[in-house]
This record gives C-alpha cells, structure tokens and sequence, in this order.
C-alpha cells in the first residue's frame, strides 16, 4: 500500500501536472515571487488556502467512493459544490482539465468500475474528485488521499519555481522538507473532514491567486496552462 | 494538386520504403478508426513548424486535417500557421509545456491526448493529425501512446556532423528530414557526409534532404505521409470489418 501511495504522489506520474504552475507563474511575473524565501510564503499560502480544500473534497471523496451506494450523485454535489468554491473560471478551468488528466492515467493503472461515477462536464471533473476517485481505485484510505492531495499542493509549484527561475534544487527540496510537517497536518484535518456534507467541507479562498489566474489566462505567451 | 516537378535529383536522398509497416493503431481507437498521427519533432530552428506549414500545403486540400503545436510559447507556431492560412485557426490547437516541451510529448502526454481528441471531436473525423514538439535536442523523441509514426527535422545548418552524434531522434525517428540543404554550400556542410552517417545511424529507416525555401511543399514528405495515411486507413477498414463479421483479429497492445 505504501508503494502504491509513492507511485501516486509522484510528480512522475504522467496526470498533466508539470504543464501547470499553480499560480507561480503569475506570481514569478508580478514580481512576488523571485527566491526561496518568497516560494516559502507562496507555498505556506497555499498550504492554508488552496490546501485545506483540495484535500478535504479529495479526502471526501475517496470517502464516499468507499461508502456510498448512490455515488454518482454524491460526486456530481461534491464537484458543483467545489465549483462554487472556484471563484476564477481560470482556475476552474485549470481544476478540470487537471482532473481528466489524472482520470486518464489513473482508469489505466488502477482499472476499477467506480471510474464510471464520474461527473460528466465538458472539460471535465475537478482535480480533487479526480484525485479521490483514483485513490479509492488504488485502494488508498482517506487519511492517505488527504496525504497526496496536500503534497500535490506544494510540490506542483516548487518544481515549476525551480524550473521557472533556476532556483537551486536543494534548496527548493529543503524548503519542502521544512513544511512537511504542516502538510502532514493539513492532511490530517482534512482527512478528519471527510465525513462531512460536501457544503460542510471547507471553503477557504485565496483572492490575489483568482486574480493572478485570470491576468495570467489572457496573456499571448505563457509557459504553463495554470 | 500534386506538385511533383520540384523533386530535386541532384541532392543525396534516401525514399521511404514502399512496403514500410507503421505501428499498429493504438489502444483505445474507436471502431470507426481515428486519424493518424504524426509527430514533428527536432532542434530549435530546424523547420519544424516551416515543414507543418508546408504539409498543410501540399496535403490540407486532399485529406482532414488537424495541427498540434507544443512550442514554448505556445502561440507563436499556431500564429505562424494562421498568418500564413496555410490552415484554418479552428484546426490548430496549442499545448503548453510547462517549460519541458519533451515531458509533454514522451513522459507525460496526457495534455497533447486531450488536445488532439479535442479537434477530432470538434471537427468530426480527421484523416491526419500532425503534432508538433517545441524546440528541443537530439534526445527528445515522442511517446508511442500519442502517435503513431514521427519524423524528426535537423537541419544542415546546425552542422553536417548532427547525424553522426545520433541520438533518439536521428536514430529511430520513422523518418529523418535533413533541412535546408540550400545552405549546404554557404555553411561549409557536406551533404554526402550526412546521407553517409544517416544511412549509418538509421539502417533501412528512409532519410529525406529537403529545402523548403525552394520546395514549399515538402513533396517528398508529403508523400510519405500520404502513403501512410492510405495504409492507417485500409488498416483500420480491415479492423472495422474484422469486427463487423466477428471474426479473430489482433487488438493494439495497451504497451
């Protein structure tokens, strides 16, 4: 089980996440960002705002696919409910098209009929949906979805930072080793979360990062989707 | 329209063999068959967005037709292509890489899958889709889960020894095409030295030397790629019918 976590979390698994920045991008370009003590502050931003979320509604719905007998119609509430908590339509965008990545990869390394409980929408379904639905395939618990979800969160940007402004690698991996902890409990709250209704679950919000979304859509020269 | 006066038989040149089996279709291909795909790949510069603009050309009349780019900046190749009308901006879609144009075509191909269903299902059904890399090295080579054959540009101006040095692309690439051999004499390249390390590095595989400054329509490879299309298609006829009459026939590996 712990192996099939590692192959999960692994910023190698092929689900279309090294084409997006998180936000980093927009933020390297409004001068926020432009070292490691500035990628620290980004990723312990994230870690309250974005964290808590994904996490939960990934935890969630790991959850529910575990529990529930009417699963379709609990992931479809589970990703309007994550809708409305995106308010940029960049970043929903970004979300779902990162969600049919995963959902790519995950129907043909963890075959499983539950794949077939996915919220039909055009672009797709919400990364953390994706995300739970692909964990209970691989027979991960809740507390671990929670787990790969939150190191999704930091990771994802970290590498774009790197490769975005030559950061020095062992420095960029110090810094994620630093806020391992607070991922762990990021985690663990969510996980803890998980039983709740899905207009429960958490609603945090990070407005500079919607704006920077939508600046960062319209440009005519970007390196990453998000 | 099948401009075949500009084929140049003074330059060295290697044709694709005729009787060349491409990769069976890939898992996943619905019945009613799929579009080829053909991957474009090769260093900066070398013409690769030059030889899909000739491609839709010489081909955009005769077959459906979609274009993938994957250059860096995303929208300059679909921009190049639209300026150009060599293809209609509704048949060109650009991925963006994340600043690893290699990682989107070979470890990671998830968003050019999706980009290409994305035309297919927009436009109905395409005979070809051709998906170009970013500018990258001579290591870079697509993955057999997004297409179905690739050619890999270099150019002699990059220097006559690029096909000794070999790499991925040069030596395993469906075809090589060794660009601008108009400039062969300008740069001080040997073309008989290329052809001599290509035919050393690719055994059977075909190799082509092109100029698309003097042959805008790429003839030769566009008859490369018509003779695969032609093949992918009654290919696919085979299958479909197979199907139909319940007879056995083999299925693509899922790799």
């Amino acid at each position: 089980m712990d192996t099939t976590l590692l192959l999960l979390a692994d910023g190698r698994f092929p689900s279309g996440g090294h084409a997006h920045s998180s936000g980093l991008e927009a933020a390297v370009a409004a001068g926020r960002v432009t070292g490691i003590p500035e990628l620290e502050a980004f990723l312990r931003g994230r870690l309250a705002t974005a964290g808590p979320v994904t996490a939960a509604f990934a935890a969630a719905t790991r959850q529910a696919a575990a529990e529930t007998v009417a699963l379709g119609a609990v992931l479809a509430e589970l990703d309007a409910e994550l809708d409305a908590r995106t308010a940029s339509p960049a970043l929903r965008l970004a979300s779902r098209r990162q969600g049919r990545a995963l959902l790519r990869a995950g129907r043909t390394t963890w075959p499983s009929p539950l794949f077939a409980q996915v919220p039909h929408h055009a672009d797709g379904c919400h990364q953390p949906i994706a995300l739970g639905l692909t964990a209970a395939a691989a027979g991960l618990t809740t507390e671990q979805t929670a787990l790969v979800a939150t190191h999704g969160i930091v990771t994802g940007p970290a590498s774009a930072a790197v490769r975005l402004l030559g950061l020095d690698p062992y420095q960029a991996q110090a810094l994620l080793a630093r806020l391992a902890a607070t991922c762990d409990q990021v985690a663990a709250r969510a996980a803890a979360e998980a039983g709740a209704a899905p207009a429960d679950l958490p609603a945090n919000t990070a407005p500079l990062a919607d704006i920077h979304a939508e600046t960062h859509a319209t440009w005519e020269v970007r390196l990453f989707a998000s | 329209m099948r401009p075949d006066s500009h084929h140049d038989e003074t330059v060295p040149h290697s044709h694709p063999h005729p009787d060349v089996d491409p990769h069976a279709p890939l898992a996943g291909a619905a019945e009613g068959g799929r579009a080829l795909r053909i991957g474009i790949g090769g260093p900066v510069g070398s013409g690769k967005t030059a030889l899909v603009a000739a491609l839709c050309r010489t081909l955009g009349g005769e077959l459906r037709l979609g274009v993938v780019t994957n250059d860096i900046y995303t929208t300059e190749d679909a921009d190049f292509l639209k300026r150009n009308a060599v293809l209609p901006p509704e048949r060109i879609r650009a991925v963006e890489t994340g600043c690893c144009p290699h990682t989107a075509i070979r470890d990671d191909i998830s968003a050019n899958l999706d980009a290409v269903e994305e035309l297919e299902s927009m436009l109905g059904p395409l005979d070809l889709v051709l998906v170009e890399s970013g500018g990258d090295n001579l290591t870079a080579t697509f993955s057999k889960g997004l297409i179905d054959q690739q050619i890999f540009v270099v150019d002699v101006a990059g220097g006559d020894k690029v096909p000794r040095k070999g790499g991925p692309g040069v030596t395993a690439a469906d075809l090589l095409v060794i660009n601008k051999t108009d400039l062969a004499p300008m740069v001080g390249a040997d073309l008989a030295v290329m052809d001599r390390d290509a035919r050393a590095r690719r055994g059977e595989l075909p190799t082509i030397f092109l100029s698309i400054a003097t042959d805008p329509h790429a003839t030769a490879v566009a008859d490369w790629v018509r003779h695969l299309v032609a093949h992918h298609q009654a290919h696919q006829r085979a299958h479909h019918q197979a199907h139909q009459e319940g007879r056995p026939h083999a299925h693509a590996a899922t790799g």
